[in-house]
């Protein structure tokens, strides 16, 4: 039993706000997934499948589906913070390909910037376990994330200059968004001259804070045969969670390095087929060790990879977050893996901007990291061709 | 951080725990089915899932597996993995201690603060 080829993504839509001053969350949800389905060509009456994440304003789907008038017949609302839309890309996939509905759709909605909408409504009933031992240190997204960083600077010899030009790339993509927060091409200078944030991480490796939303619908291959937009169908996916596992500690790689290899196998391709990536980008770090965990270089040769504009659309090997990404478009909600399998399905059709739309682009993957890089996360791999 | 909410803390198997750290001795749970040691505690073993699982009382010592200091905060701080002599490594703090001067492989030695009311084990240069 395989999902290859069983299912289509149809529709998708970006909210275009970053600052959604005066805007529910619910009404982001609604907007996006209105704009989803009519990209698609569908009315909210076909959808029969509804994946929502901790970001959803209530109990789980049921709340939202309410707002949105939906009766679906599959629900998921399963949550890895940013990599949940890899996981429902790939739960919906597995529903379509069972047959237990036809017309999945996927919304995301998050108002960090304004207030208003935290992940899970904001309230925790019960601290995880892990909370009594780990609050005293005052661990946050930066921090955490900054250890990976610096242990795999002393492991593997990465600079921070390395690590810039994966701002410089994304920034070099970012220009051509008339949405993006950042529209500013940086050097690797203005990286590594902007002010350290949380050793060695500085302010420029970070991504942006915004509002904003995103969605998308996936249908049955006879529904998106039925429909005009261009066939783009999912042929692999994966799915790990990484965690410190008792105390045996290894901050130099991610979940990407379990839930990669399943989807490439499913796929029936390997990295180096890959036209074009999105990779999870809440820091620079977080990219440079998912590009390594995917197979897209050696272990402990990201730093390398990364460098001399090689994730630039156009000249680089790997073009990858050819929206801008996290760290110069958008992070609705501080959860950016919606927006990773949006940018690559517009690769995927060819409806890129001009300027970093990658030629013959027919294979491409979208990957999430959602949760800390440096205690626990979720990571999602999808795998998606132009059929 | 979160709303108040009932707590791990409420784990009557876990006072052995916090009533050590009171004293200043910062204890790791040992499985005897598997020999493997696991922290944070937990009483089924995270790598054999036995329940023949132990406390066992640290040295004391570790050597900095990675570091960051948060310098937006006011005062800066710092973060660290530790990994102490009986195999794991934990997360924690370096205190007193120069922030600019901290590096992976560096020898520390254990201490203790108070968070929420509770002791909590923190390192300081050895
Ligand atoms: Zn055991």
């Amino acid at each position: 039993m395989t999902i290859k080829g069983k299912a289509y993504i149809a529709g998708i839509y970006e909210h275009p706000t970053r600052k959604a001053d005066g805007i529910s969350l619910a009404r982001i949800h609604a907007e996006v997934a209105k704009g989803a389905l009519e990209d698609a060509g569908l009315s909210h009456k076909d959808v029969d499948g509804y994946f929502v994440a901790g970001d959803s304003p209530g109990l789980g789907p049921l709340n939202m589906a309410e707002y949105l008038g939906l009766k679906p017949k599959h629900i998921d609302s399963t949550d890895t913070g940013g990599s949940s839309y890899q996981i429902h890309a790939a739960h919906a996939a597995e529903a379509i390909a069972l047959g237990k509905c036809k017309v999945a759709l996927v919304t995301l909605a998050g108002k960090p910037r304004t207030g208003g909408g935290q992940p899970g409504g904001g309230r925790r009933p019960v601290d995880p376990p892990d909370y009594p031992f780990e609050a005293p240190y005052k661990g946050t997204v930066l921090n955490l994330y900054a250890m990976c960083a610096q242990r795999h600077m002393h492991e593997f010899g990465t600079t921070s200059e390395q690590l810039a030009w994966i701002k410089v790339a994304a920034s070099t993509h970012a220009q051509h968004n008339p949405h993006a927060m950042l529209r500013d091409v940086v050097t690797v200078e203005e990286v590594v001259n902007s002010p350290v944030v949380a050793d060695p991480l500085h302010r420029l490796d970070c991504c942006v804070i915004s509002d904003g939303g995103g969605a998308f619908v996936m249908v049955a291959p006879e529904i998106a045969k039925s429909l005009k937009r261009p066939l783009v169908r999912v042929i692999g996916t994966g799915e790990a969670i990484k965690h410190v596992n008792g105390g045996q500690v290894d901050l130099t790689y991610s979940g990407a390095r379990a839930s990669g290899p399943i989807a490439f196998a499913e796929a029936g391709v390997k990295p180096s087929d890959i036209k074009y990536a999105s990779i999870y980008d809440s820091f620079t770090i977080t990219v440079l060790m998912q590009i390594e965990d995917l197979g897209f270089c050696e272990k402990g040769k990201g730093g390398a990879f990364v460098s001399d504009g090689n994730l630039i659309a156009g000249t680089g090997k790997l073009p990858f977050n050819t929206d801008g990404g996290g760290l110069c478009n958008n992070h609705p909600g501080n959860r950016g893996g919606m927006t990773k399998i949006l940018e690559a399905v517009r690769q995927l059709r060819g409806e890129a901007h001009p300027a970093v739309q990658v030629k013959n682009c027919d294979l491409a993957l979208a990957h999430g990291t959602g949760g800390s890089l440096g205690t626990r996360h979720g990571s999602g791999t999808i795998i998606m061709e132009r059929a | 951080m979160a709303d108040k909410g009932p707590s791990v803390l409420d784990d009557v198997l876990l006072q052995p725990y916090w009533d050590a750290a009171t004293k200043g001795k910062l204890l790791l749970k040992h499985c005897t089915a598997c020999g493997k040691n696991h922290y944070y505690p937990r009483p089924i073993c995270p790598h054999c899932f036995s329940d023949k699982t132990e406390w066992l009382e640290t040295k004391g010592e570790g050597t900095i597996y990675s570091w960051s200091v948060e310098r937006r905060a006011n005062p800066p701080y710092s973060i660290a993995y530790v990994t102490l002599p009986e195999g794991v490594t934990i997360l924690s703090s370096i205190v007193d201690c120069d922030l600019n001067k901290l590096a992976i492989g560096q020898k520390v030695k254990l201490g203790f603060t108070e968070h929420d009311g509770k002791p909590a084990p923190v390192f300081r240069p050895a």
